[in-house]
């Protein structure tokens, strides 16, 4: 099944091929990555999509959070969430045939946000099934694709709590949520 | 660099004084009072062009390094040092060659979760990526086989990584941290102010879940098990939970299985210590596990040398797993209970929970199943003129009382002394269980000895094995320490012969070994041996090992085509047992207890 984590990591040099050498290590394919920064100063947010059994969620979870410079991990799993990526898709249309395009672009609520006299570039953002959709119907158009950028999805959680793992800690901020993770166990090493 | 430069006293209470007082110091001074502020007395190294500023500050601080032959070296002698002691062993190279010589020694540590800090040298920082001398990205490198690892550019930064590299090595699930220094980082200078050093609060694992429901639902299970069976893991050791496993064990009388790491943290003469399980161990000890009906893995990971194929392990058993890992937790097994926290704290919870019970049913019905395999046992064969390493286990835990800290290799010999050596006490066996790294045992040992110098150490190696690291005499001789070597000779690769004799038709490729003679080979770096062809030299020989000076290396000539039962094959059932041959009448050895 697909998986979809969103981490927030140290916001170091080589932190994300840590992440990335942890899903090579357990022969795991990375369908989508996402990463820039958050709300938490020195912390990046990532959004990571990946195939795996559908037990693999919690080893995989568990196994970021080994990782030194991973500070959260949410497994969003089956919850209600919102998820969008962005794509760019340049495509060659001379002044006759435009208008055409624009139609398409207006129907699938994207954007033009470059034109030249031989091609323009269409933004959009959505839920993959769309940008999937509109690049199918450019492409009954051989040749009018020329490039195609996509970002990667992102995913955010519905719903008042600034990240599922401060929620599953049962607390609302962050101070709360490391002290409750201060409590539930361990001990100061030597 | 000469290894007695200790620094005189005074020397040492000036570096001392830094530890107290903000002063400027290079990196390099900063690296080594940092290590002697974390309770560092001893480094396994090897210099080079990357590391001199680091070697060149050493004289002034109370910190005795041990030269090695091979950086590989270093590396399982901070390893036996850890394993030895429970504190952290600290291992220095060079870059380059130096640096990826250590890798084997780190995935061995991160294999057997050892905590040991590895120090490198690295070109400038100005140089970095630009494939400069002996340049090569070694934090790269080992991130597979580190639980962290840092990259260090500047001085100020020193204090800070490497007190954060020792807290990452000894916390939650130990393991090895690499700390890479570029030579530009040892040659500046920073404040270094080892209290402001102090890393943030340890972070525990955020999904360790020790919960009421969970505790209670164990008791539950253990109060209506009717067979049984505790299976005690490295874990125990690594935690310190011996008193509350063989409390639980006692009370609840519930017969313990060990795995390879686990010997010693349950004593071996105790009653309700069945011995080891898996793939060498005894028959009764596996039909029990597949035969329970609850489990209780105690710091253990369900490794496949000690369950077979999981499609067919222990399928009638409920299963708790007692973990401070949780990635380990329904990896290899599913289990029914999770309790994921530190397992001494863990059983603390618990044992208030646990009731005394009556096990006698199922204790006996274990013990009527000992009986056939113990007659086939080599150990009880009369002496007929040829030496089985069986025999040279069995004869060295009795000769040494069963005291002595013995450092295994990899191989035959590693599975006969973890049947016929019997340990009472945790960090009494050192071997490596999870990488299985061949040439282990020689560094290892010497590590060993250097965390307990009071102690009877004494290296268990394969001929093979032996080849691999068989340098390092040179450093038992330079540093002038005591430790005594058996090497179990049997002119082969042995358990690689044993598995192409059992599932290759005996097709012997590659296996059959020359080797020096070990006697002589010892004789050159002026270390004393001999050769040891019949049982009735053996306990002669491994006396006069313990009574000689300095160190000492016995060549058992043992039968060269045994092999280790029982064996389940890899990927078989647990009961899938191949078992010892029938062989010809018994007499017990007079000297057999």
């Amino acid at each position: 099944m697909l998986h979809t984590f969103v981490a927030y990591v140290e916001d170091l040099p080589g932190v994300l091929t840590r992440v990335a050498s942890l899903f090579r290590r357990l022969n795991i394919n990375i369908n989508s990555l996402t990463v820039g920064r958050s709300e938490r100063a020195g912390l990046s947010r990532l959004t990571l999509v990946c195939e795996a059994s559908s037990e693999a969620g919690h080893r995989i979870r568990a196994s970021l959070y080994k990782l030194e410079n991973v500070v959260d991990v949410d497994d969003i799993a089956q919850a209600p969430s919102v998820t969008r990526e962005l794509a760019l898709i340049k495509v060659a249309a001379s002044p006759t045939d435009r208008s055409q395009i624009f139609d398409l672009v207006e129907v699938y609520r994207a954007r033009i946000v470059d034109l030249t006299s031989e091609s323009l570039v269409i933004e959009m953002t959505g839920v993959e099934s769309k940008i999937e959709g509109l690049i199918e119907v450019l492409r009954e158009d051989e040749g009018r694709i020329l490039e195609i950028c996509r970002s990667g999805k992102m995913t955010m959680r519905r719903g008042h709590h600034t990240s599922g793992v401060l929620q599953a800690l049962g607390a609302g901020d962050s101070e709360e949520a490391e002290e409750v993770a201060e409590d539930k166990a361990a001990v100061e090493p030597e | 660099m000469g290894t007695k430069t200790n620094p005189s006293a005074s020397n040492a209470s000036d570096t001392n004084a830094h530890l107290t007082t903000p002063t400027r110091l290079t990196g390099s001074e900063i690296l080594w009072a940092t290590l002697v502020g974390e309770g560092v007395t001893d480094v396994f190294g090897y210099p080079g062009g990357a590391i001199l500023p680091a070697y060149d500050a050493l004289r002034k601080f109370p910190i005795h390094h041990v030269l090695v032959r091979h950086e590989q070296g270093a590396a399982h002698m901070a390893d036996g040092y850890a394993r030895a002691s429970g504190k952290v062993g600290v291992c220095i190279a060079t870059s380059g060659p130096g640096a990826t010589n250590l890798v084997t020694g780190i995935a061995t540590a991160m294999l057997d979760s050892i905590p040991i800090v590895c120090i490198t040298g690295n070109v400038s920082s100005k140089v970095l990526g630009t494939d400069a001398f002996q340049e090569v990205d070694i934090t790269g490198i080992t991130l597979p086989v580190t639980k962290h690892n840092f990259l260090v550019s500047r001085a100020e930064d020193l204090a800070k990584a490497l007190r954060l590299a020792f807290q990452i090595a000894q916390s939650g699930r130990p393991g090895p941290v690499l700390v890479d220094i570029t030579k530009d980082a040892q040659q500046g200078t920073a404040i270094f102010d080892f209290e402001a050093a102090k890393p943030r609060p340890y972070r525990p694992h955020p999904m360790l879940r020790v919960e009421d429901a969970g505790l209670a639902q164990a008791a539950e299970l253990i109060r209506n098990a009717k067979r049984p069976v505790i299976l005690a893991g490295h874990g125990v050791s690594e935690s310190g939970a011996m008193e509350q496993t063989r409390t639980l064990a006692e009370r609840a009388q519930i017969p313990v299985a060990l795995t390879l790491l686990g010997l010693g943290a349950f004593p071996a003469s105790h009653e309700l210590n069945m011995g080891m399980m898996g793939m060498h161990g005894e028959a009764w000890v596996n039909h029990a596990i597949q035969e329970a009906d609850l489990l209780i893995a105690c710091g253990m990971r369900f490794d496949d040398r000690v369950t077979g194929t999981t499609a067919t392990y222990a399928l009638k058993a409920k299963k708790i797993h007692i973990e401070v890992d949780p990635a380990e937790i329904n990896k290899n097994v599913k289990v029914d209970v999770a309790l994921v926290g530190d397992l001494r704290e863990v059983l603390e919870q618990l044992l208030p929970r646990v009731a005394g019970r009556d096990g006698s049913a199922w204790l006996k019905t274990i013990n009527s199943s000992k009986g056939e395999a113990a007659v086939r046992d080599i150990k009880n064969l009369p002496d007929s003129g040829h030496l089985y390493a069986a025999h040279v286990m069995h004869d060295l835990w009795r000769i040494t009382g069963g005291n002595a800290i013995v450092v295994t290799d990899v191989g035959q010999h590693q599975m006969w002394e973890a049947q016929y050596f019997h340990h009472e006490h945790p960090r009494t066996l050192i071997t490596s269980g999870g990488l299985g790294t061949m040439g282990f045992a020689l560094p290892a040992a010497i590590g060993a000895k250097f965390a307990c110098p009071e102690r009877e150490v004494w290296v268990i190696a394969g001929d093979g094995g032996f080849q691999m690291t068989a340098a390092e005499l040179s450093t038992i001789v330079q540093e002038k320490i005591k430790i005594n070597i058996a090497i179990i000779n049997n002119g082969y690769l042995g358990m690689v012969r044993q598995w192409q004799e059992f599932f290759y038709e005996s097709n012997y490729e590659a296996t059959p070994l020359v080797s020096p003679d070990f006697v002589k080979l010892a004789d050159a770096h002026g270390i004393a041996g001999r050769a040891v062809r019949t049982r009735a030299d053996v306990a002669e020989a491994v006396e006069e090992a313990r009574s000689a000076n300095g160190a000492y290396l016995l060549n058992f000539m043992v039968e060269k085509e045994d092999s280790v039962y029982p064996m389940i094959p890899a990927g078989s059932a647990l009961h899938e047992m191949i078992r010892r041959p029938e062989k010809d009448p018994l007499i017990e050895s007079p000297d057999d207890i």
